[in-house]
């Protein structure tokens, strides 16, 4: 495929590690925000390639596994109600709540269904016009605009049996909790490209300052991230921290305005948990006054999520939080392809298909069933 | 969940109300919405995300980082 088969070849992967490699005086501890780039990374084993020069720390850029258990808990709820059809993206449907997952609420008799776009949800509604049709909504500034594009129709075409339950998580904030946290050991941020298409770099620059680290934006393809690695990499050298962007065929300083304006239109910057890291100060998106009539948990305000633990995490022996932080790597977990697999998953981040430990049993365990029974 | 995929666009039209486009990916045409991307054109190479259109893609730029890659020139970053 044009823009994806070309910065894949192998001979020059190769080249531009020793690039990288080639510009290092020490290891240098650059971490990738987002799940995608991760999935890029260990599949192609650029961490393996890049040896010594530089360590790559895996961030929590996976919106699925930074959805707290509370949110799932309330999909749960809702879509356990006979009036309510919920939809989301797949991935959504086997993230564990306190007590359970969407598949279970599935298997229980409720309608769960998978859509690709938040406008098939909306076309659901319309098919559906007896059923409330409530879409859960999880991801970054890239997903917020195709909500909020589903939104602005819902409400200009009078769809009244659409709503939305929001848990959409912004980048720039949880930057600043990882680089706050006492154990970061970040030095510089690879940040996520397509957050950068719709948002632009403008959030950053004063970032960069305050944190003190380069913020290289960038791509998602071996030679993109291979990129970023060495301009992060030339900018420790010199001491520098600036904003740069690596993937400038898909992000401009300003972002995408139009995009920008629908979001401006639709949602409020608001305080948000993520799973891991705990509640993050303007971490979220909800929704703005004047769509305050899609809002699900304002519509259905009388029902109850379905808690059965405070515990965020499903299963105590989970350490997601660790890795979601960049502090733990998936193989150093003591359940890692044992207890815990993408079948039988004890956290979000095997869960997900971009979730770093899904990346690790996918790529790293050659036959992940005979290597764990050599364990 | 980030993952944007580059495809062509084919056709400019209003569907549902909405700007939209018929794009192609691959061989595989898919209709996707252009409402973040009102000003795309037929023959742009666009990057789509859950159905939307988030930006053109640059080809200039696209071709200096397989320049960097092959090494000349030596700073094309």
């Amino acid at each position: 495929m044009k823009f994806v088969d070309e910065y894949r070849d192998p001979e020059a992967v190769r080249r531009a590690a020793a690039r990288v490699i080639g510009r290092a005086t020490r290891t240098w501890r650059v971490m990738e925000v987002c799940g995608g780039q991760t999935h890029s990374i260990v599949e192609s084993g650029l961490d393996e390639l890049l040896g010594d020069a530089v360590e790559l720390l895996h961030g929590p850029g996976c919106p699925v596994c930074v959805t707290p258990a509370p949110v799932l808990d309330r999909a749960i709820a809702l879509a356990g109600r006979d009036d309510v059809t919920l939809a989301s993206f797949g991935d959504m449907l086997r993230v564990p709540g306190s007590g359970g997952d969407l598949f279970g609420a599935r298997a229980r008799g409720a309608d769960v269904r998978v859509v690709y776009s938040p406008l098939d949800a909306l076309r659901l509604a319309e098919e559906l016009p007896d059923r409330e049709v409530v879409f859960l909504a999880v991801g970054f500034e890239t997903t917020a605009p195709a909500v909020a594009g589903a939104l602005r129709a819902a409400r200009a075409r009078g769809t009244e049996n659409f709503s939305v339950l929001v848990a959409h998580v912004r980048v720039p904030p949880a930057l600043r909790a990882i680089r706050a946290a006492p154990e970061c050991g970040v030095d510089a941020f690879l940040a996520a490209g397509h957050v950068c298409t719709v948002m632009g770099t403008g959030e950053y620059a004063p970032l960069v300052r305050e944190l003190r680290v380069p913020i290289v934006v960038t791509g998602f393809e071996p030679l993109d991230l291979l990129q970023g690695a060495a301009l992060a990499v030339e900018q420790l050298e010199r001491g520098e921290s600036r904003v740069e962007i690596q993937y400038d065929r898909a992000v401009r300083p300003e972002g995408n305005p139009d995009a920008r304006a629908l979001l401006d239109e639709v949602f409020r910057i608001s305080d948000r948990e993520w799973r891991g890291i705990g509640v993050v100060p303007g971490g979220g998106l909800s929704l703005g006054e004047a769509y305050r009539a899609f809002d699900a948990e304002h519509r259905f305000a009388d029902t109850t999520p379905i808690t059965a633990s405070r515990d965020a995490s499903p299963h105590p022996a989970c350490h997601a939080g660790e890795v979601l932080r960049g502090v733990m790597r998936p193989p150093a977990c003591p359940h890692f392809g044992t207890q815990c697999t993408p079948e039988r998953p004890l956290g979000a981040p095997m869960v997900s298909s971009e979730g770093a430990c899904a990346a690790y049993y996918r790529y790293r365990l050659a036959d992940p069933v005979e290597e764990v029974a050599a364990r | 969940m980030c993952l944007a995929v580059p495809g062509q666009v084919i056709e400019v039209a209003h569907e549902e109300g909405l700007r939209s486009a018929r794009v192609d990916f691959g061989g595989v045409r898919q209709r996707v919405c252009l409402e973040t991307l009102p000003h795309a054109r037929p023959g742009d190479w666009i990057l789509v995300h859950a159905g939307f259109a988030l930006q053109i893609l640059d080809e200039e730029a696209a071709r200096q980082v397989l320049a960097w890659a092959a090494g000349s020139p030596p700073d094309a970053s």
